[in-house]
C-alpha cells in the first residue's frame, strides 16, 4: 500500500472532484487544501471564492480563516460577503465545499447542536455560511470522516439542506432548481446520490477498502454502487504539493 | 400568505418608519470632530442590555480595544450578533458581558478548534441562544436595514431547522409562485468597526475584504469606529472612491494603533497565535478565564499598556513580518496536529 494518511487521501480525492475553469466556494481546513491542490495541479483555472469576500486569489499558504488576508493574495477582487453570497444566489458558484458533525441519507448536514436545541449536549458553531452554500451553490461536495455516529438515520438538527426528505422535496421547498449534494467523500469511499430517490449511494471505494466496511460504518442504509470503481490513490507529486500548501502542518501532518 | 414562521426571537427589528425618524433625530449631517478615547466611547454609547454587533470577521479586523473596554467597564446583559462572532463573543461571554446571542457562527475558532468558554456557557444555560440564522442571512438582515426595508427576500435557509429556529418567514413569491424566505431587517443598538484609517469625522477607508461591514455600518444605530491611523480630510477627498463608510453613519472615532490585537489587521499585522492559544487554554475553566481577564483587562489601564504586556513593539514587529510572509507563522494549538 502506498504511504499516505486518510487526511491526505481526503484532500486528494476532493481535489479530483473539482474541474478546471469552474468556481468553488470554500471553507476552512480540508476544503481550502483541496481547492489549492486542484489549482496547483489539474485545475489552474479554478476560481476560488471565500465567503468573507476574497475572489480569485492565488493563495500562497493555507489560510487559518476564510477571512484572513491570505484569501485575497493576488486575488481578482477583495469584495464582501454580500458580493460572494449574491453571486452564489445568482448562479455563479459551481461547487461548494461542506463538512459537518452529522449527515443523513439525503446529504442533509448538522453543524448546530448535538442533543436538544434548547438544552444542548454539545453546542456546535451553527450554520456559518454552510446553509447558504448548501442552498445556493450549483453543486455541493461534502467532506467528512465516516462512522455510525456521524452517518445517522436522523440528524439532531438540520442545519444545511441536502436533498431534504429526498425525491422532489428540495425543489418544492423553494431552493434553487437543480442544486444539491454532488459527492460525499469519507475516509473509506466517495458517494453520489441516486437520481430519483436522492439517496446516498457508493460511487467509488478508496484503495484497499471493502464495500462491507463502507456499508457497516453508517447508521442508515447506503445504496450499493452501480459498478465497482476505485478512487485513485494520491500520487507522490500530490503528497509533496500538500506539504507546500500547509508547510507548518496545520491540517496535513509533516512528513 | 405566510407559509412558515421561524420560532426564533426577533431581535433588533424596527418598523422602517420608526427607524427613519430615529435616524433623522440622531444622525447629524454636519461634519464634526468625533474623536474621543475608548473609555468615553463605551461609556457614552454602550448600555447594559444593548444589542451589539462587531465588525470584521472571526479573528480578522475586530475592534479588540472595544471588547476589552466593555469588559473593563463591566457591561452586562448584552445581546450579541453571532455573525461569525468568534474571539470577540468568547471574551465577552468570559467577561460576563453577554448573556444572549443570535447565532450564525459562534463558539468555534475555525482551524483552531471549538471554543471551550462559549460552549460551556451555552451548554450550562448561562448564555441563551435566541435564534439561528446563516451567515448570508445575517448580512442580509443588515442589508435590509441599510436599505430602510423591513426585510430582504432570500433563497437560502429554506426547508431547514436553521430557518425554523430563525426569525425569518416564508411566503409564496408573488412573481415566481415559489416559496421565498423573508429575512427581517436588523438594526443593532451599537457596533464597533475597526479600520486601518479614517479622518476625525469618521470617513473610513478599509483595506482587504469588507465582509459585512458595508451593510453593518449603515444598519447600526450607533457606530463607533476604532482606527489604526487618523488621516486628514484632504486625503479622504483626494481619493473619495476609497471611502467605504461615510461620516454621517459614524458616532465616534477612536484612535488605537494595534487595536485589533490579537486578531489580524489585514496588510498590517498577523494573528497573535501565541496569545490566542493562551486564551483557548484559559477558556477551559472559569478560573482560567478569570486569570486571563485579570492579567490582560482588569489590571491594565489602557490598550497601550496591554500592548506592552503582550510584548510591545518587538512582538508587534514579528506579527507584521508574519503578515508580510517574511516570517513563518507558529501556533501552540498546532502541536495537536491541526484540529
Amino acid at each position: 500500500m502506498a504511504d499516505y494518511t486518510s487526511t491526505e487521501l481526503l484532500a486528494c480525492a476532493a481535489s479530483h472532484v473539482l474541474e478546471d475553469k469552474k468556481s468553488i466556494f470554500v471553507g476552512t481546513g480540508l476544503p481550502m487544501i483541496a481547492a489549492m491542490l486542484a489549482q496547483r495541479t489539474h485545475a489552474p483555472g479554478l476560481l476560488i471564492v471565500f465567503e468573507a469576500g476574497g475572489i480569485g486569489p492565488q493563495v500562497p499558504v493555507l489560510p487559518i480563516s476564510v477571512g484572513d488576508s491570505r484569501t485575497v493574495h493576488r486575488a481578482i477582487v477583495a469584495s464582501s460577503m454580500n458580493e460572494c453570497m449574491s453571486a452564489s444566489q445568482a448562479g455563479y458558484i459551481d461547487f461548494g465545499f461542506l463538512g459537518g458533525a452529522q449527515i443523513d441519507m439525503y446529504g442533509n448536514l448538522n453543524t448546530t447542536v448535538i442533543g436538544e436545541h434548547s438544552n444542548p449536549k454539545i453546542r456546535l458553531p451553527g450554520s456559518g455560511g454552510a446553509n447558504d452554500v448548501g442552498s445556493l451553490a450549483q453543486r455541493t461536495i461534502i467532506i467528512m470522516k465516516q462512522d455510525r455516529q456521524k452517518f445517522v438515520k436522523k440528524l439532531d438538527f438540520l442545519t444545511t439542506p441536502g436533498y431534504l426528505q429526498g425525491g422532489e422535496s428540495r425543489d418544492k421547498a423553494g431552493l434553487p432548481s437543480g442544486t444539491g449534494p454532488h459527492r460525499v467523500i469519507s475516509q473509506y469511499a466517495i458517494f453520489d446520490f441516486e437520481p430519483i430517490s436522492k439517496r446516498m449511494r457508493v460511487y467509488s471505494l478508496h484503495p484497499g477498502v471493502e464495500l462491507a466496511t463502507v456499508l457497516d460504518n453508517s447508521d442508515f442504509e447506503i445504496l450499493p454502487p452501480t459498478e465497482i470503481r476505485i478512487t485513485p490513490a494520491p500520487t507522490q507529486e500530490e503528497l509533496a504539493m500538500l506539504q507546500k500548501i500547509d508547510p507548518v502542518g496545520m491540517v496535513i501532518a509533516k512528513r | 400568505m405566510v407559509i412558515q414562521e421561524g420560532t426564533g426571537e426577533l431581535v433588533g427589528w424596527y418598523d422602517p418608519d420608526e427607524n427613519r425618524r430615529w435616524v433623522e433625530a440622531n444622525k447629524p449631517r454636519d461634519m464634526t470632530d468625533k474623536t474621543m478615547a475608548i473609555d468615553e466611547a463605551v461609556d457614552k454609547f454602550v448600555k447594559d442590555g444593548d444589542f451589539l454587533a462587531m465588525g470584521g470577521f472571526g479573528h480578522v479586523r475586530v475592534s479588540m480595544v472595544a471588547i476589552y473596554e466593555m469588559i473593563r467597564q463591566r457591561r452586562k446583559n448584552l445581546i450579541m450578533a453571532g455573525k461569525t462572532a468568534v474571539h470577540d463573543v468568547d471574551l465577552l461571554i468570559g467577561g460576563g458581558c453577554v448573556d444572549r446571542i443570535e447565532v450564525a457562527y459562534a463558539f468555534a475558532h475555525e482551524l483552531r478548534g471549538l471554543s471551550a468558554c462559549g460552549r460551556r456557557s451555552v451548554e450550562s444555560g448561562k448564555v441563551k441562544v435566541l435564534g439561528e440564522i446563516s451567515n448570508a442571512g445575517y448580512q442580509w438582515r443588515f442589508l435590509a436595514a441599510a436599505m430602510g426595508l423591513p426585510f430582504m427576500p432570500s433563497r437560502s435557509m429554506l426547508g431547514t431547522d436553521t430557518l425554523d429556529k430563525s426569525s425569518a418567514k416564508v411566503i409564496e413569491d408573488p412573481f415566481s409562485g415559489k416559496p421565498i424566505c423573508l429575512i427581517p431587517a436588523c438594526y443593532p443598538d451599537v457596533s464597533f468597526i475597526h479600520v486601518p484609517r479614517c479622518d476625525i469625522y469618521g470617513n473610513c477607508q478599509i483595506d482587504g475584504t469588507m465582509v459585512e461591514d458595508f451593510e453593518l455600518a449603515r444598519a447600526a444605530r450607533r457606530l463607533i469606529i476604532t482606527t489604526e491611523e487618523i488621516i486628514s480630510n484632504d486625503e479622504i477627498r483626494a481619493k473619495p472612491w476609497l471611502t467605504k463608510i461615510p461620516f454621517y453613519n459614524v458616532d465616534a472615532v477612536v484612535l488605537q494603533k494595534y487595536g485589533s490585537h490579537p486578531c489580524q489587521m489585514p496588510m498590517q499585522y498577523f494573528f497573535d497565535e501565541d496569545h490566542i492559544g493562551e486564551w483557548l487554554v484559559s477558556g477551559k475553566t472559569d478560573e482560567g478565564v478569570e486569570r486571563y481577564m485579570e492579567k490582560y483587562v482588569h489590571s491594565v489601564e489602557s490598550f497601550d499598556e496591554y500592548i506592552k504586556v503582550i510584548g510591545g513593539e518587538a512582538r508587534m514587529k514579528e506579527l507584521v513580518e508574519v503578515e508580510n510572509l517574511s516570517r513563518p507563522m507558529t501556533a501552540p494549538w498546532m502541536k495537536k496536529g491541526g484540529k
